[in-house]
């Protein structure tokens, strides 16, 4: 058996092995969104809490009848907040949404253009639900020293973004990645801005244990090919991590052997 | 009376139930119902009465990253 069949990873008290989680929002239909999901192997997957539509059509399915919470661990985001109380609040809900499921997504965030989190009220959100006994998952910046003291609160994994949510840009900063993955005694989950499958594989190599992508699927000409390549990319990124990879050299270094030349 | 139903101004019967709103409703999948910014549990939809200028809030879950 290969080190990565049983290489599982755990968040709180769960052990997961997909390494890729994917978001549920801009497919075109249900149907495409259910297909890109199964396709991806995914086992965390996330959504988002908004006000019923109360003339809704009966026959549209609902979102939790696709993605039921038998089969997939649900990952309630507070996408769209922009201050501490309505993220805290949003998670209230979710959890009796959710019949008491107090895993959560926890995103402040400050500014529309960039969807960069604020700092200052991720950390005293992550606190108030930390306390109030949620197992929260928190996006940020990568900023190793803003991760590190969201660990230290008690987050149960911490979620440094590739590059700003739906750009696509893929790891603008590798450095503070790889910084944050090594001082890290808690899951390090890419969250944000990966556009490709090799974007996701990078994340791996650098040792993050996982990657939540959305756009980069939903977005995709062929978003269940995409899912397909993304598990392929996470799955390829972490096994090159774990195989440990070869120094990298300024000059060649000849493959073949010097000795028994007969020219 | 009239509440504020996700945003919207709503007329239902006085001493109205939370139970029988939802009943009008029909609502379909899960829910979760929160009324003047408190969560009101599932098992006090029952007993929770709606008071005129309620702010009524129901959400559900749905596609988002």
């Amino acid at each position: 058996m290969k080190n990565s069949d049983k290489d599982k990873f755990k968040i709180a008290d769960s052990v997961y092995s997909s390494r890729l989680l994917v978001g549920t929002g801009k497919y075109k239909n249900t149907e495409e969104a259910k297909s890109a999901i199964e396709e991806s192997g995914a086992e965390i997957v996330t959504v988002a809490i908004r006000r019923t539509n109360l003339g809704q059509d009966k026959n549209k399915p609902n979102l939790l009848d696709i993605i039921s919470p038998s089969k997939f661990t649900i990952l309630p985001n507070t996408a769209g907040c922009y201050d501490a109380d309505s993220a805290i609040r949003t998670c209230q809900l979710a959890r009796e949404l959710l019949d008491g499921h107090d895993l959560v997504k926890l995103e402040v965030l400050a500014d529309k253009k960039t969807l960069f989190p604020d700092i200052t009220q991720t950390l005293h959100a992550a606190e108030t639900l930390v306390n109030d006994n949620f197992k929260v998952m928190v996006y940020t910046t990568d900023d190793p020293i803003i991760a590190k003291n969201l660990e230290e609160i008690g987050c149960v994994a911490v979620m440094p973004l590739a590059a700003p949510i739906g750009s696509g840009l893929g790891i603008q900063n590798p450095y503070n990645i790889r910084n944050i993955v090594e001082n890290a005694s808690v899951p390090i989950i890419v969250d944000a801005g990966v556009g490709t499958a090799s974007d996701a594989s990078i994340a791996m190599e650098l040792g993050c244990d996982g990657v939540l992508m959305n756009t980069a699927i939903a977005e995709a000409d062929n978003p269940t090919l995409m899912a397909s390549a993304m598990k392929k990319a996470i799955q390829a990124g972490r096994e090159a991590y774990l195989a440990g990879r070869m120094p990298k050299r300024a000059y060649a270094s000849a493959s073949s052997p010097a000795d028994g030349r007969f020219f | 009376m009239k509440v504020l139903l996700n945003g919207s101004s709503y007329s239902l019967k006085d001493n109205c139930s939370l139970d029988s709103l939802i009943k009008n409703l029909e609502l379909d999948g899960k829910y979760a119902v929160e009324i003047n910014q408190n969560i009101i549990p599932r098992s006090q939809y029952r007993t929770k009465k709606i008071s005129n200028g309620d702010k009524i809030e129901i959400v559900q879950a749905i596609g988002g990253g």
